[in-house]
């Protein structure tokens, strides 16, 4: 059963379809349900390696369906702490749980001041309903 | 200024079952349902339908229509009996793929041709240029709609009793008259099913109602790679030859057709390259177009919903074409490893082995 459409509160959303979770001066970032209901049941996540970083508005890694490819924007930059192994091992977890088990990374924040730029989830809702 | 897609009989129930529909050969056509590997397990293991509507029929007719097809399509047409079906090749004088089809016989010179939707008017307009006295080549890709039902489970589904592979009949479904073919395109058992256009959707909601689970173009091209099927477009074209392709079993090459002469010096000095089947060893998914270490290239790339694992078809230089062989696939500038296998990549399981 796909999971249903949702758009948590708490979190911060860039317009490539990206979610993070601010945590203090470290941040959980994903993709958006629109992100994997468009590419459909995801079979490969190609991670970047732990200790590397990520750049805001550049893609850390890619997202594989049956049919595509997708880069992974990242919403944030920082230092990669950690990635999910679960999602490297079984991709289709983002499909079920996108802001939960789904998540890809965890960063260190390079820039906490990039928060501000992202939006929140109405300005994110209104992006998806124009898409 | 974009084209206007065309739409199957079937547009508004594909809709209404909730279909993505995605553009493919001019035509509107749904690309999954609920889940492409969903769908591509439902026909591995019980039955699944596709609306493939889109696909070109061709009438070929007269008293000169068997020796005209003879002279025009690749295999032995002549070997072909009343209520059979063929898998053939249309070629052209350099031995390039201009479509991969199946013909049937009905009878002494009537024959019927379906051919890919992307291909209906190179290959209408190639047969009807050169179409002799004595037989007329019509379209009429417009006036029928066509179903496939797949799976080990197809037949029982539909109520139909077995029937040898590439025969095909006149039948009924449930109220509806088809021309039932034991063919398909995704290494089950299964038939297609052809009605005239206006009761497509009276068949459709016939083989739904069965239990038979509606399936997409996505699961029909996974489905065809593991079973190694070839693609036109992809791993077939104008530019590529049948022998180098692996369909030299498709190639009468004792008789004159388009090509032959071409085909029978590739055949006898051997192929440069080789169309193999393989299977990645790392996590990774081939892609159309991905070069191969050593001059290869990619032709079609998926993820094995069976297998888990990125599978491929690719054309590679005869060297490296041996089953088992190492290879490096260039997956957007990263090298990674697969393995040439025997083709099909995956061996659908036959009922009698069970």
């Amino acid at each position: 059963v796909p999971a249903p459409e949702t758009y948590p509160e708490d979190l911060k959303y860039h317009s490539e379809h990206d979610w993070a979770r601010i945590e203090g001066d470290e941040a959980v970032m994903g993709i958006t349900w629109f992100a994997q209901d468009a590419l459909g049941e995801l079979v490969h996540f190609e991670a970047p390696a732990v200790g590397s970083s990520t750049t805001k508005d550049q893609p850390y890694g890619e997202v594989e369906s049956v049919k595509a490819v997708s880069d992974v924007i990242a919403p944030l930059s920082g230092e990669i702490l950690d990635v999910n192994q679960k999602v490297v091992d079984e991709p289709e977890t983002v499909n079920d749980d996108p802001y939960g088990d789904g998540w890809l990374l965890r960063i260190r924040l390079a820039d906490p001041g990039e928060v501000d730029a992202l939006m929140d989830v109405d300005a994110y809702k209104a992006h998806v309903a124009e898409q | 200024v974009e084209a206007t897609l065309l739409r199957t009989p079937l547009y508004a129930r594909h809709v209404s079952l909730g279909a993505r529909m995605v553009p493919f050969a001019g035509y509107e056509m749904p690309v999954q349902y609920e889940s492409v590997i969903e769908e591509h397990k439902a026909v591995r293991t019980d039955a699944g339908a596709f609306d493939v509507s889109h696909m070109g029929e061709i009438h070929v007719d007269g008293p000169t229509a068997q020796e005209f097809l003879q002279s025009m399509l690749s295999n032995d047409i002549d070997r072909l009996g009343d209520a059979e079906a063929q898998y053939t090749l249309l070629t052209n004088d350099a031995g390039g793929i201009v479509d991969d089809l199946i013909a049937y016989r009905f009878g002494h010179g009537q024959f019927y041709l379906v051919i890919n939707a992307s291909n209906r008017a190179a290959v209408y307009g190639w047969l009807k240029e050169r179409e002799p006295r004595g037989c007329e080549v019509r379209d009429a890709s417009d006036e029928y709609g066509l179903v496939a039902v797949q799976g080990p489970r197809a037949l029982e589904r539909l109520g139909f009793s077995e029937a040898p592979a590439f025969t095909h009949g006149m039948g009924e479904l449930d109220g509806v008259e088809v021309m039932v073919a034991r063919t398909g395109y995704t290494g089950e058992q299964g038939v297609e099913l052809c009605c005239a256009e206006d009761d497509t959707l009276a068949l459709w909601d016939a083989i739904l109602a069965r239990g038979v689970r509606p399936c997409g173009l996505g699961a029909r091209d996974t489905l065809r790679l593991e079973v190694c099927y070839p693609l036109h477009g992809n791993d077939i074209t104008t530019d590529t030859d049948a022998i180098s392709a692996g369909l030299g079993w498709t190639c009468a090459l004792d008789k004159e057709f388009s090509g032959a002469a071409e085909l029978r010096r590739i055949k006898e000095e051997g192929p440069s390259r080789r169309l193999v089947a393989f299977v990645m060893e790392e996590r990774a998914i081939p892609r159309q177009g991905m070069p191969i270490e050593g001059g290869g290239e990619v032709t079609s790339g998926t993820h094995s919903p069976m297998l888990d694992v990125g599978i491929g078809m690719g054309y590679v230089p005869t060297g490296q074409a041996t089953p088992d062989t190492e290879l490096v696939v260039d997956v957007r500038g990263k090298p990674r490893r697969a393995r040439v296998v025997k083709k099909p990549i995956y061996q659908p399981t036959k009922e009698d082995e069970e």
